[in-house]
């Protein structure tokens, strides 16, 4: 079998599991956010939290209780690296550095997972699995939790109620992200990943040198890594390294559980608003983008233009011999296409357009299918806008799931899309602007300026991943790849919460003559267009001066 | 709780959802984890470590180094593909190499001058020149061509820096190639091409790689550094390159040494995930086998 068709049957077989699981999944993540019934250790939980698990929050308090959460929890995971050497399991590694442990906090709370560290010889195993794991749960949970919220938005009428953020945050750890990240560890173990608690193991290699084997509860992290979205390495070659991506079928399965929930969730909404068919046409926006991004870059990868892959006969450079070049670019596909970050081969050294892609992938605003949760609301956000630019091409009030999309729905939609492209060229901008932060790059020339922009396109698109040649781990970099990620995650939270709140107060307009419907494969395609077109009229000349410069000289 | 201000109930209603959910997802979980994988999987929970002569010599999931002290190939080993972590396959730090395929410029070494730490200054390669230089040790190791496209024979990237950088050339330089060596090429475009001269600023000109007529016999994987830098595999043909000298320095029939390395090669899972992949740990360890 030729790697090509090797390549194209691995990318098939992951969408038949995906269109298999899309709708048992979806249907019981609709069970957990909208049962009236606890089970009973969430009593005992809502009862240690100290909230009253049937009262329901309006907005501004749904809204709040997300920030306080994530604030305190970055307070936590900040005092909890600077206290490391104090606690057990260190592995005797040092208190985490003050700018590197403030960065790590913001990135694993805001669902990103930059890490400008490099796990192995910084982090014990009590920060990772009680530290840093932990968000991996709470964090995706809160992404869905906000998801949830909004959809709550379009399906209720008149009503100030949002749903409780306590219960959807606990239900969503629970009773989706546990089971299913229990099982998942097992099975990677199966596969070859190790969980244990040992440390540093030498032992006298067959040439006779030394190898340090290390230890760590590896599986229990990676399984939540990619279930929610996160991919915060527990070493620092994160899902290339043998212990987190042992073979070729973990690293399949890796990709699964990086895609199931987020192409589940449009399933949840269609039945949460009532109308299967609206969650089916969010569902093939997504896949359509997906579809296409996953087969130009492993496409792009095979081809390996550029004068290094030249030479080397195929784009190897960064990737492993067991993935192999094809299943390498599909990963970098799936990693960027969603908020997750995790790698199993370096984007760094991808042949320019491949590289260029994955960064599209992130400009997208992670909504094809996005973040856990966080691509089922951004993806929303560009329906509303999408119904606004066909209103205004016929001249009608536009409305979507019969609600109206009125001047302040809009003016939520249109901050919501502003964020990140704010971020990510400003703060590129202030970095090339220095000469100081210019020598972080390792690469020249527009390779150089694509390492930049990759970095802040990552950190405020909350993906984590990098053009990893970049020395990131200074002051300022930290400082400012830190403040993205936390704008980057909280204002669009804040925008969302806000959009939910202001529809589901109104009453729904009914459906007339001249409404658009959303469910219909035009509508599908309109989706698509305003998506690509609103990334590349902002991107597109940022891109142009470095990957697209490098690809086409 | 109900007498305090609303922004300091949701704040401690904040702080006890982490410490609840901490200690559900971040300690019972993980523990639980451990304790079932290590139950039914304690080989691979563990390691997969792998035994020599009743000592542990490795994982079969990691790659090492099968080099001497000085960093040469002990000749009767499979040798593993180059590694970026650290010195070579170093656990405690696994990286890439992570330059970008435009990277084809050295930065040349000057004679006497020294870095900011006062050591003898060594420039810095270019991915490409990494790559012809790989090239050029595995084809002299295993007596095969070591050559290339875009390399040069003597193993660097075949790079000029044309002048003017726009408009009919009047000055060319082989970057890669300090002086005095011969250029590669002795004309470009009609003009006489240059040795590079160290510590000389070329920015200015064109960068042209030239593709040339050397057709690569060494194997991809065998020149190109992997992701994690503990790739435990190579490619089946860089092991069957290596088949013939790995016979030679063991006395074995090279029959003998490929039926070993067929032994030893991963398929890809289900026929159709990854690619093939032979396990240089485990296969080295067979052959040692062979002797006792």
């Amino acid at each position: 079998m030729s790697p090509t068709f090797a390549g194209i049957l691995f990318i098939g077989s992951l969408v038949v599991a995906l269109v298999l699981t899309h709708r048992p999944v979806g249907d019981y993540m609709y069970r957990v956010y909208t049962s009236a019934r606890h089970l009973a250790f969430e009593r005992v939980i809502y009862r240690l939290i100290g909230v009253r698990a049937d009262t329901e929050q309006r907005w501004s308090v749904y809204a709040r209780s997300v920030l306080a959460f994530s604030a305190v929890s970055i307070l936590f995971l900040y005092a909890f690296q600077r206290l490391q050497d104090k606690l057990f399991l260190s592995l005797g590694f040092d208190a985490v550095p003050s700018h590197i442990a403030w960065n790590t906090a913001v990135s694993f709370v805001t669902n990103t997972n930059w890490q400008a560290y490099s796990g192995e010889s910084t982090m014990g195993h009590l920060v990772q699995m009680a530290g840093l794991a932990v968000q991996n749960f709470v964090s995706a949970a809160v992404g869905m939790s906000v998801a949830v919220a909004l959809v709550r938005g379009f399906a209720r009428k008149r009503t100030e109620n949002l749903g409780n953020f306590w219960v959807d945050l606990v239900r969503g750890t629970v009773r989706i992200l546990l089971p299913i990240a229990f099982i998942g560890a097992i099975v990677l173990v199966a596969g070859g990943l190790i969980q244990n608690l040992s440390g540093v193991h030498d032992v006298a290699t067959l040439a006779g040198g030394t190898q340090h084997i290390t230890g760590g509860p590896v599986a229990s992290q990676e399984v939540i890594k990619e279930l929610g979205n996160n991919g915060g390495g527990f070493y620092n070659a994160n899902s290339a390294h043998p212990f987190e991506n042992a073979n070729s079928w973990t690293n399949w399965f890796e990709i699964f559980l990086i895609l199931v929930l987020p192409f589940a969730l449009p399933r949840t909404f269609g039945r949460m608003v009532g109308d299967k068919r609206q969650g089916y046409a969010i569902a093939a926006v997504m896949g359509i983008l997906a579809f296409t991004s996953v087969a130009v870059l492993t496409g792009l990868e095979i081809a390996h233009n550029g004068t290094v892959p030249q030479a080397v006969g195929a784009a190897m450079e960064g990737k492993e011999v067991r993935f192999g070049v094809a299943n390498s670019g599909t990963f970098a596909a799936a990693t960027t296409l969603t908020s997750t970050g995790a790698v199993n081969s370096f984007h760094d050294s991808f042949t320019a357009l491949g590289g260029m892609l994955t960064m599209f992938n992130m400009m997208l605003g992670e909504v094809a299918p996005g973040g856990v949760g966080a691509g089922l609301y951004g993806m929303l956000v560009l329906a509303v806008i999408t119904v606004f630019v066909a209103g205004l091409m016929v001249g009608r009030t536009p409305e979507y799931l019969g609600k109206k999309i009125g001047a302040r729905e809009i003016k939520l939609a249109s901050m919501y899309f502003l964020t990140t492209p704010v971020l990510v060229l400003i703060g590129t901008a202030l970095a090339m602007g220095s000469a100081e932060q210019r020598a972080s790059m390792l690469n020249s020339g527009p390779h150089g300026l694509s390492e930049v922009l990759y970095a802040f396109t990552s950190a405020s698109n909350n993906n984590g991943s990098a053009f990893a040649g970049i020395t990131v781990n200074t002051p300022w970099y930290d400082t400012a790849l830190g403040l993205c990620m936390a704008f980057g995650r909280f204002l669009p939270i804040v925008f969302v919460i806000a959009l939910a709140g202001s529809l589901a107060k109104q009453a729904p307009v009914p459906a007339s003559a001249g409404t658009l419907p959303t469910h219909r494969p035009q509508f599908v395609g309109m989706v698509v267009g305003v998506t690509i077109i609103l990334v590349a009229l902002t991107f597109l000349p940022a891109l142009a001066l470095g990957p697209l410069a490098e690809g086409i000289s | 709780m109900e007498r305090l201000p609303s922004w300091i109930r949701q704040h401690l209603a904040a702080l006890r959802a982490l410490l609840v959910l901490t200690v559900v997802t971040g300690i019972i979980y993980p523990l639980v984890a451990t304790g079932v994988a290590q139950a039914l999987f304690n080989g691979n929970a563990n390691g997969s470590i792998v035994q020599k002569d009743g000592k542990d010599v490795g994982s079969s999931l990691v790659g090492q180094l099968f080099t001497d002290k000085d960093g040469n190939p002990v000749k009767k080993y499979f040798q593993s593909r180059p590694s970026a972590a650290g010195d070579g396959y170093d656990m405690e730090s696994t990286a890439a190499g992570n330059l970008g395929p435009e990277d084809i410029v050295d930065t040349l070494a000057v004679p006497g001058a020294k870095d900011s730490e006062g050591n003898p200054d060594t420039g810095k390669q270019s991915l490409l020149t990494q790559v012809c230089a790989r090239s050029k040790a595995v084809g002299e190791l295993e007596g095969v061509s070591g050559a290339r496209p875009y390399c040069t024979a003597d193993g660097v990237g075949a790079v000029l820096k044309v002048f003017p950088a726009v408009g009919t050339p009047t000055r060319a330089v082989s970057v890669n190639q300090a002086c005095p060596a011969t250029p590669f090429i002795a004309e470009y475009q009609g003009v006489k091409v240059e040795c590079g001269k160290p510590g000389e600023d070329y920015a200015a000109g064109r960068t042209v790689a030239i593709r040339g007529s050397g057709k690569a016999v060494v194997p991809a994987d065998a020149v190109t550094a992997s992701g994690s830098g503990l790739d435990p595999h190579i490619s089946v043909a860089y092991a069957d390159l290596q088949a013939g000298r790995v016979a030679k320095e063991r006395g074995l029939t090279s029959d003998r040494v490929k039926a070993l390395i067929r032994e030893n090669t991963t398929g890809r899972s289900l026929g159709f995930m990854g690619e093939p992949g032979v396990n240089v740990l485990q296969l080295n360890l067979a052959l040692d086998r062979l002797k006792g």
